[in-house]
């Protein structure tokens, strides 16, 4: 397993996307950290309120992660998707998987290695943003780690639903899906919310059941939320708590994720992963 | 299966469907220690079939076996076992060396002692100055001599390889028939793959003609190839003449050559005679044994009755 997450990141290292992703990434936080600046500098000259400034830099840190969120989606599922459908298709697997390695083995080698090199790209990228925009405003996120965390989880869960998709159909077919779920789990966390904000005043309405089902297909919208609560000033979230229209606000959350859904987000993981193996364990080659 | 002990391939029947189409039909054959296997069949035989079966690359829908003593598809005998694929690709970002090194990581080799295993078999595969190449620098018969170099890499006990030289111009091709003999010199079985008649012809000890996912002939080459046969090139020779040599053994005539089996060399000089004496011009008399491309087609052939007719 070990010798093939090693081949997976040195695979991975030799594709130029990937260097070009980090270098937009450096080049969307350093114009990111000049805007921030200029317009802290601005609100202090025209004297406002320190907590306005708070509110208006987290806001703008959480579209940077929206940004990283999504471009760490997309690269998860076009890391994973050809990961093992292009080995079987060239022919590279015929010669890989007759020597004494176990299939499972194979493909968590695969994952281990696409896992570090999405972890270390995408924790960097969003690390990198956070301490700029703390240099440059002032303003750090009661927690650094929980964040990084949850958007690192986000490229796992994509990753791995790209692998297993990977083991049945072509890269395209798989990244393709890939994205199509990221995109639904996202959308389905939102019209939650909008139903929560509709709610307020039509107590009928409850659409908590799309969310929960978008969340049990794909955990991303789940832990996009908990970055989104990472970011946000402590004091924000208090004032807001309750409030059905910041509830409905896809770029404001007022709960963490539950432990129930973390541990959920594990199970899935685990299962999508078995699932993988047990996939390729029965593909012939 | 015959539970010989010892035997490198033992498989009884083994059978494999691909939804409608039967690639394997009751496939057996038995492969020694040390020798040299050819495998040989038209495409579509189910050749590459059972190699995958062997190596547990697929699994079989009926039928028993086993490679090196274990189930079919055993891991502890993944690690004794080479393979060469016949679509063999590998990661063109890595060097040769590279190549070797992760697969001598996958069968678990020892560290001390590879780097000089490795210049053993980039020498022996003709590649000692390419070792520290790209593989994408590497043309696709390079490619397949580093395939060989792969399989051969911690000394394996059985070498497979599907149609090794596929890729190659003569002189690779002879340089294979050499490493075929080096890794059985080393102790190796060699399951050869291949519908390049020459090559099997000319390195192996044994072998088995699979037609229809069936094994139709297994033996060694003289076994498989049968009679002896003499061949004398004649002109004049009438239908009615044939019956003049039937005391010498069964005859065939193809309208120029007259063939006689299983002739004792002794009475060539008879067989001559009388022809001569019955008016026959003979030009060239040539005693051997048929070639292993007439036995192959007449025993395809035979097998299929449609392309007969």
């Amino acid at each position: 397993m070990i010798a093939i997450a090693r081949l997976t990141i040195g695979e991975a290292a030799r594709r130029r996307i990937l260097w070009v992703l980090v270098l937009l990434a450096i080049l969307a936080v350093a114009l990111t950290g000049w805007g921030i600046d200029r317009l802290v500098s601005f609100a202090r000259a025209s004297e406002t309120s320190e907590l306005t400034i708070q509110l208006g830099v987290s806001q703008i840190l959480i579209f940077i992660a929206f940004q990283f969120s999504f471009v760490l989606a997309m690269t998860a599922a076009f890391l994973g998707a050809p990961a093992i459908a292009n080995d079987i298709e060239s022919g590279i697997a015929l010669a890989l998987l007759a020597r004494p390695i176990r299939r499972s083995s194979y493909l968590l080698g695969r994952w281990l290695g696409h896992a570090v090199v999405l972890v270390t790209y995408g924790a960097g990228s969003a690390l990198m943003a956070i301490l700029v925009v703390s240099r440059v405003s002032g303003y750090t996120p009661p927690s650094i780690l929980g964040p990084l965390a949850y958007l690192a989880t986000e490229g796992l869960v994509v990753l791995s639903l790209s692998l297993l998709l990977s083991t049945r159909l072509p890269p395209i077919g798989a990244g393709a899906i890939s994205v199509v779920v990221y995109g639904l789990s996202w959308a389905t966390g939102a019209i939650e919310r909008v139903g929560i904000a509709i709610a307020a005043h039509n107590p009928g309405v409850n659409l908590e059941i799309i969310g929960q089902v978008g969340r049990a297909i794909l955990p991303t919208d789940g832990l996009w939320r908990g970055v989104i609560y990472g970011l946000e000033p402590g004091i924000i979230v208090a004032a807001a708590a309750g409030n059905p229209l910041a509830e409905a606000n896809p770029f404001f959350a007022t709960t963490p994720p539950t432990l129930g859904f973390l541990v959920w987000t594990g199970v899935w993981m685990i299962l999508v992963l078995s699932l993988a193996a047990y996939s390729l364990r029965r593909r012939e080659l | 299966m015959t539970n010989e002990p010892g035997l490198v391939i033992d498989v009884a029947d083994l059978r494999k469907r691909y939804g409608r189409v039967q690639a394997l039909a009751g496939l057996s054959m038995t492969v020694r220690p040390g020798e040299i296997f050819g495998f040989l069949g038209p495409n579509g035989a189910g050749k590459t079939t059972a190699v995958k079966l062997l190596l547990g690359l697929a699994r079989p829908t009926a039928g028993r076996g086993t490679v090196l003593g274990q189930p079919l598809g055993d891991r502890e005998a993944r690690r004794r076992i080479g393979y060469l694929p016949e679509l063999f690709r590998f990661q063109p970002w890595l060097r040769a060396r590279e190549v070797l090194n992760l697969h001598a990581d996958l069968i678990g080799m020892p560290q001390t002692g590879r780097a000089r295993a490795f210049d053993e078999v980039l020498e022996l595969v003709g590649l000692s100055e390419r070792g520290d190449t790209s593989v994408s620098g590497f043309s696709k018969g390079m490619q397949q001599r580093l395939g060989l170099g792969v399989a051969l890499v911690g000394d394996p006990a059985l070498v497979i390889l599907d149609e090794p030289t596929s890729a190659l111009d003569p002189i690779g091709r002879m340089d294979v028939r050499g490493i075929l003999r080096t890794a059985r010199d080393r102790g190796a079985a060699v399951l050869l793959n291949s519908h390049l008649l020459t090559e099997v012809e000319q390195v192996c000890d044994r072998l088995a003609i699979v037609d229809k996912g069936a094994v139709i002939a297994e033996g060694s080459l003289a076994e498989v190839l049968g009679a002896h046969e003499t061949r004398i090139r004649v002109e004049g020779l009438e239908p009615g003449g044939m019956a003049l040599l039937d005391r010498f053994g069964p005859t065939r005539f193809d309208g120029r050559d007259l063939f006689i089996k299983d002739l004792p060399a002794a009475e060539v000089p008879d067989v001559v005679a009388t022809l001569v004496a019955s008016g026959v011009r003979v030009h060239e008399v040539a005693s051997g044994r048929e070639s292993l491309e007439a036995r192959f087609l007449e025993l395809v052939r035979g097998n299929r009755p449609e392309s007969v007719a």
